[in-house]
């Protein structure tokens, strides 16, 4: 509502100062008018979502803050202390989530990245039904993940499951616990999320590969390149933008797995598949420790901040190697 | 792409290759889906018997009617939910982002370069750090369980104002210029001019933002508790907590989540499939 409010001010703000021919310096003043009511509406919601909940956060990191109690008493650092020297009850469940998040990223990061490509490079041609292909895999990712796991959960039911009985029908042992036993577990969930995302991250390829001019391809041949020196010096210097933008989205919404877990192995066996974000959001949500939760938050970010500018210094320095571009 | 045919034995086996690899692709993507389909219209019986039933045996709406008889799973209106908040949230983004980015990418203003500034480096915030305040905030104006839950907060995200902004600063600003000659204020410049020219620009944000909020879950699982309130993703783990191996039930709350989206989706398919796509290239 405040929204829409602030727009319609914004319009009658610009019909009433539309009409007078400005000067220099009357444009500038009333550019800057213009530019903050423009502003207003985002501004609102970022200072209101953003902002505001951010030093919020940090705040409440630093009380015992329990939603459902009438005393938050500060407690300074302790929250964080209690986390990284085992004195928080929290200690290790939330490192055990840590590691449950990087399980899955390390697992699922790279099929992510290099999977989608192939699918990419082989629909890299005009044929015939391109674009019914392109959207068929491209569909799991608008099902939705709970779409997406409550399927997965009955094909990959240990006892009627569509996978055991095939498994069986090969002569392959046809009894794996898929959502209640390590590593199986594990396989599962980077599996489904391969189904489910694969497509998302082979249309930004396929995009990517169509903006390489063809007479690079052409060129190469000419000079004798084989497929292999066609990829590795035409093909990945021309998705290389592309890549960092994949890589990085790709690592973030790993490191947020949340739903395939919750739904698929109720971050069992144990709590082997507990996520760190499931983690945070059953402390702080759960169990309303929001200050724990707060802090586990900020240490999770801290690590999570570490890693992304690994990743962009690295794309960074390559691309400086390269040369042009 | 390439024309020449020095060796036409070699492509054809190519082709042959490639229409090999898609075929197993395809067949790995549609075999689950038309799997779900089949449960959906089996027995209690059927759905559970070890030896897999790819047409229903003993074929039956039972599914569907328990669950759409039942008050405490109202797929549809969760359906209904899932779509208005996405596209509310979305119609929401491309508003305030597009207003926003154009004053970053074309007017001048004391304090331009801070704000700017701020907002940018949100763009690194883990959102997972906003998750508690958040709840706390949303349950302080009053919107736990409601439509505004899923809908305002997460439109405040950096990421449109950004992607704008540098879209912004691509156009040619004489068509701009001659508007404004023309008395044209900077909000009827803004409406005629450069939003028809930033068509590509604001489906492919509104695209990511609906497919972000439509596979949002974490959220809505729990900001969201009363059944006719619930987003499909929070409806549907609420059914299967209730369900637990009742698949055949599970399938046919799937099947009606995902028939009608389905359904969009084939017909605006390239727009979205578009969309997504440029978003690499731009970003």
């Amino acid at each position: 509502v405040t929204t829409t409010r602030a727009e319609q001010a914004a319009a009658a703000e610009a019909a009433v100062g539309g009409g007078t021919p400005p000067g220099p310096g009357a444009r500038r003043r009333s550019d800057a008018r213009d530019a903050y009511l423009f502003l207003l509406p985002y501004l609102v919601l970022f200072a209101g979502f953003v902002v505001a909940p951010f030093l919020y956060g940090v705040w409440i990191s630093l009380h015992e803050y329990d939603f459902s109690l009438p005393d938050k008493p500060w407690v300074g650092l302790d929250n964080y202390v209690g986390l990284l020297d085992g004195s928080s009850p929290y200690f290790d469940t939330f490192w055990q989530s840590m590691q449950a998040t990087w399980i899955f990223t390390i697992l699922s990061v790279p099929l992510l990245l290099v999977l989608p490509l192939l699918v990419a490079l082989v629909m890299n041609e005009k044929f015939r039904g391109r674009n019914v292909f392109r959207a068929m895999y491209f569909a799991p990712y608008v099902l939705g993940v709970a779409v997406v796991a409550v399927l997965w959960r009955y094909l990959l039911d240990n006892n009627i499951g569509l996978i055991n009985h095939y498994l069986g029908v090969l002569g392959l042992p046809s009894d794996t616990a898929w959502l209640t036993s390590l590593p199986w577990a594990w396989i599962s969930l980077v599996g489904v999320t391969v189904w489910w995302t694969l497509g998302f991250n082979a249309v930004i390829y396929l995009a990517a590969l169509g903006e390489i001019p063809g007479d690079l391809y052409e060129a190469a041949r000419m000079d004798g390149a084989s497929a292999w020196q066609r990829f590795r010096n035409v093909t990945l210097p021309g998705l290389r933008p592309v890549l960092l933008f994949v890589t990085s989205v790709t690592i973030i919404a790993s490191v947020n797995m949340f739903g395939q877990s919750f739904l698929m192995t109720q971050g069992g066996p144990g709590t082997e598949t507990r996520t760190a974000i499931y983690q945070i959001a059953d402390t702080g949500l759960t169990n309303f420790s929001s200050g724990a939760s707060a802090a586990m938050s900020m240490i999770f970010s801290f690590f999570l901040m570490l890693v992304s500018l690994v990743v962009f210094f690295l794309f960074r320095e390559r691309r400086t190697e390269g040369g042009p571009r | 792409m390439s024309t020449d045919r020095r060796d036409d034995g070699g492509r054809r086996l190519k082709r042959i290759l490639q229409y090999g690899v898609l075929g197993v692709l395809t067949l790995l993507f549609v075999s689950p889906l038309l799997y779900m389909l089949s449960t959906a219209f089996k027995t209690t019986g059927d759905a559970a018997s070890p030896d897999p039933q790819w047409i229903p045996e003993n074929p039956t709406t039972n599914a569907f009617t328990t669950i759409l008889d039942n008050e405490g799973t109202p797929v549809v209106r969760w359906l209904v939910n899932s779509l208005l908040a996405a596209g509310l949230q979305s119609l929401l983004i491309v508003a305030t982002a597009s207003l926003a980015a154009y004053a970053l990418a074309r007017l001048d203003f004391p304090g331009k370069k801070v704000v700017f500034g701020v907002i940018i480096s949100t763009l690194f915030i883990p959102p997972v750090i906003l998750l508690i305040p958040n709840y706390l905030i949303t349950s302080r104006l009053g919107w736990l369980d409601t439509l505004a839950a899923v809908v305002v907060p997460g439109a405040a995200g950096a990421f449109g104002v950004f992607f704008l902004r540098q879209f912004f600063l691509g156009l040619p600003a004489e068509l701009e210029e001659a508007a404004a000659l023309d008395g044209a204020g900077r909000l009827r410049t803004f409406l005629t001019v450069v939003l028809p020219l930033s068509r590509p620009a604001l489906v492919t944000l509104g695209m990511l933002s609906f497919l972000t909020n439509w596979n949002d879950f974490l959220w809505p699982v729990y900001v969201l508790f009363s059944p006719e309130s619930q987003t499909l993703p929070a409806g549907l783990a609420t059914l299967q907590n209730a369900n637990a191996v009742r698949y055949y039930l599970l399938m046919a709350g799937a099947v009606i989540a995902s028939v009608p989206v389905l359904v969009l989706y084939a017909a605006a398919q390239r727009y979205v499939v578009e969309g997504v796509s440029r978003a690499g290239l731009k970003g």
